[in-house]
């Protein structure tokens, strides 16, 4: 294992992953730099969750190289494994919360897994802190997944996520199906925790208004690789057709005004 | 990159008699940590963490609870820049905590007994009431017969009817083998072998066949009707069929209760088919039955009526399964363990009621003769 650039949390190369005959990535390439929140978008089967799923080592990709904070994601060594597990949170859509846990046995179960000698007490009370942190109410703990709404969902996955402190998060689509309040507010949460916690967030998402928000770069998967990878003023002016539309549509105008109103 | 860091330690400040914390606070050294500040002189007036090189929540959250206990107030803590972002955050929530919960263990114990048997009774009720929808609706059926769903029901036929016909059949023809062992040693002692005939078809025709079937129905179909109705209930498939103007006992209910009704029934003289067939097997190959004098004892000594008890109680049986298991189903509320438990819970229902009810029904034949 070799650290080739400590800059680099996640980098990416000629990444191919096929299903069938369906080639979804080829020639794929992408570098994520340590502390910043990119923000990862595509047309719906453009293959965002994919991609996701090829860092995580959820599937094994076809071709390329990647390699997560220096361990090689394809590795079978079970030290690169557990390297990557500890340092990386994930975010599923809908929280992905055991639905047989309340919120706070679900937060305790990434602690309990990889720091078996922790004393229950400490458990629960950095399972207490991670909730509250997510912005819940501390009697949210008791609760059950079910009994939450989907917002509030959110904020336990992302809880549970954030459970071992990992300098990688991974955040898929964590303001669909919320309301823009609600949205603005999750948007607002990670920014605060990754500052304060100095993450390095991939955010997977389809809101224009969290991408003018919160993300320091813009990463455009189209044609089965990422055609670019910028900050956003750039990333708008690029030539690529689905870009234009995408920026240029009659939402994204709206939600420049709003980010950059915000931003200023 | 490998955690290579430093573990957390902590010494005295002669010149100032502030603590002074070096190395990497994280959680990988929970335990250091924990121990370091356990060990911590008394009389620290100030904790210097500039020189910290990591410090990750549980840190911060071990470094708050040493300052509760010693009476710190957060600002005789000195910290990196890097981390006062982070310490600022889980300072601004500390206070929340969440509202104690009171446990008594016997009287916890109490209430969920209680609860049980509240949970008990309402499922009877709620059992019952099914019934009389399920009755209802059947009877509106029959007046407007284009309700009725007949590419599901045949669906199910198939699902619950044909393809248990393996089962049903090769368990009863086991089930049927064994009685006639065990009849034919007993029997042997008073020269009565022959009477096996009349033993296994009795018990079969009358009790074996529709119980046996019954059963395998319970686990096999109660459980499947549970978890698929209980699938579209927590995706919230059976809310979209009412707003979509359709009944979903209309849709999803009655096929299945039709479904079983029709082939318990059916699957019910297989097993009685199989059984007969199994006993009159031991009794051709082990006791010198052969399969005509078996067929011509079974002709002139078995009545009827046996066959039509046995056939009366596949309806009840029917009923019961189908009904209980679209109830459960209906009854999961959204999250998988729900799934799971009703399903449980559905098997054990059908289980235990199929078999009272044919104590029962035995008991009422028996007393009236027939």
């Amino acid at each position: 294992m070799t650290i080739r650039d400590d800059d680099i949390a996640i980098r990416i190369e000629g990444l191919e992953n096929r299903f069938g005959e369906q080639v979804v990535h080829e020639n794929l390439d992408l570098s994520v730099r340590r502390g910043e929140i990119i923000g990862v978008v595509g047309g719906s089967g453009a293959g965002k969750s994919v991609l996701m799923r090829s860092i995580l080592g959820l599937r094994r990709p076809d071709a390329g190289r990647i390699e997560v904070l220096g361990a090689d994601a394809r590795s079978e060594d079970e030290a690169d494994r557990q390297h990557i597990e500890r340092n990386t949170g994930v975010l599923f859509q809908d929280g992905a919360l055991f639905s047989s846990l309340t919120v706070g046995e679900n937060v305790q179960v990434p602690l309990k897994e990889q720091h078996p000698e922790l004393p229950d007490s400490l458990r629960y009370e950095l399972a207490l802190l991670k909730v509250k942190l997510a912005g819940l109410p501390a009697d949210a703990i008791e609760k059950l997944p079910s009994q939450l709404s989907g917002g509030m969902r959110k904020r336990a996955g992302l809880a549970r996520a954030l459970a071992l402190d990992p300098p990688l998060l991974f955040l898929d689509e964590p303001t669909a199906g919320l309301d823009p309040i609600g949205a603005a507010a999750f948007d607002e949460l990670i920014l605060t925790l990754q500052r304060a916690l100095g993450l390095t967030v991939f955010l997977i998402t389809h809101d224009l208004d969290t991408l003018y928000a919160i993300c320091d770069r813009v990463a455009v998967l189209a044609d089965k690789r990422v055609v670019v990878n910028a900050p956003i003023e750039e990333v708008e002016r690029f030539d690529h057709p689905w870009v234009q539309q995408y920026f240029h549509g009659p939402r994204a105008r709206a939600a420049r005004q709003a980010g950059t109103g915000t931003a200023a | 990159m490998r955690d290579e860091s430093r573990p957390p330690s902590l010494a005295t400040d002669d010149a100032t008699g502030h603590l002074r914390l070096a190395g990497s606070w994280t959680l990988v050294h929970a335990a250091q940590m924990g121990e370091a500040l356990r060990g911590a002189p008394e009389g620290v007036s100030a904790v210097d963490a500039d020189e910290v090189d990591r410090l990750d929540s549980s840190g911060v959250l071990l470094l708050l609870r040493f300052a509760s206990r010693r009476g710190l107030g957060l600002e005789h803590f000195s910290f990196h820049e890097d981390h006062r972002a982070l310490v600022e955050a889980i300072e601004d929530v500390a206070d929340d905590r969440p509202k104690k919960k009171r446990e008594y263990g016997v009287i916890a114990a109490l209430a969920r007994l209680g609860f049980a048997v509240h949970d008990n009774y309402r499922e009877i009720l709620a059992l019952i009431g099914f019934l009389g929808e399920n009755l209802v609706k059947f009877a509106r059926m029959l007046a407007q017969p284009r309700r009725f769903r007949l590419t599901s029901t045949v669906y199910h036929m198939e699902q619950v009817g044909l393809d248990a016909v393996p089962l049903v059949f090769l368990l009863s023809y086991l089930v049927g083998a064994v009685i006639a062992f065990l009849g034919a040693n007993i029997l042997r002692d008073f020269g009565a072998v022959i009477y096996v005939v009349e033993l296994v078809d009795v018990a079969f025709l009358r009790e074996f066949a529709v119980l046996l079937t019954a059963i395998i129905l319970a686990g096999r179909t109660a459980s499947a009707f549970t978890a698929q109705i209980g699938a579209m209930q927590s995706r919230e498939e059976i809310d979209a069929i009412r707003t979509l103007g359709m009944d979903p006992v209309d849709l999803l209910v009655m096929p299945r209760v039709i479904a079983l009704l029709v082939t318990l029934p059916l699957l019910t003289f297989i097993a009685m088919i199989a059984g007969v067939l199994g006993g009159a097997t031991v009794g051709a190959f082990t006791l010198d039955i052969p399969p005509q004098a078996w067929l011509s004892r079974m002709e002139s000594t078995i009545e009827v009526r046996h066959f039509l008890v046995g056939l009366s109680k596949a309806p009840i049986f029917a009923v019961i399964i189908a009904l209980i298991g679209c109830l459960e189903g209906l009854q999961v509320e959204g999250t998988a363990q729900s799934v799971g438990e009703r399903t449980t819970s559905a098997v054990v229902q059908t289980i235990s009621l199929v078999i009272v009810l044919d104590a029962i029904m035995a008991l009422w034949f028996m007393q009236m003769g027939i």
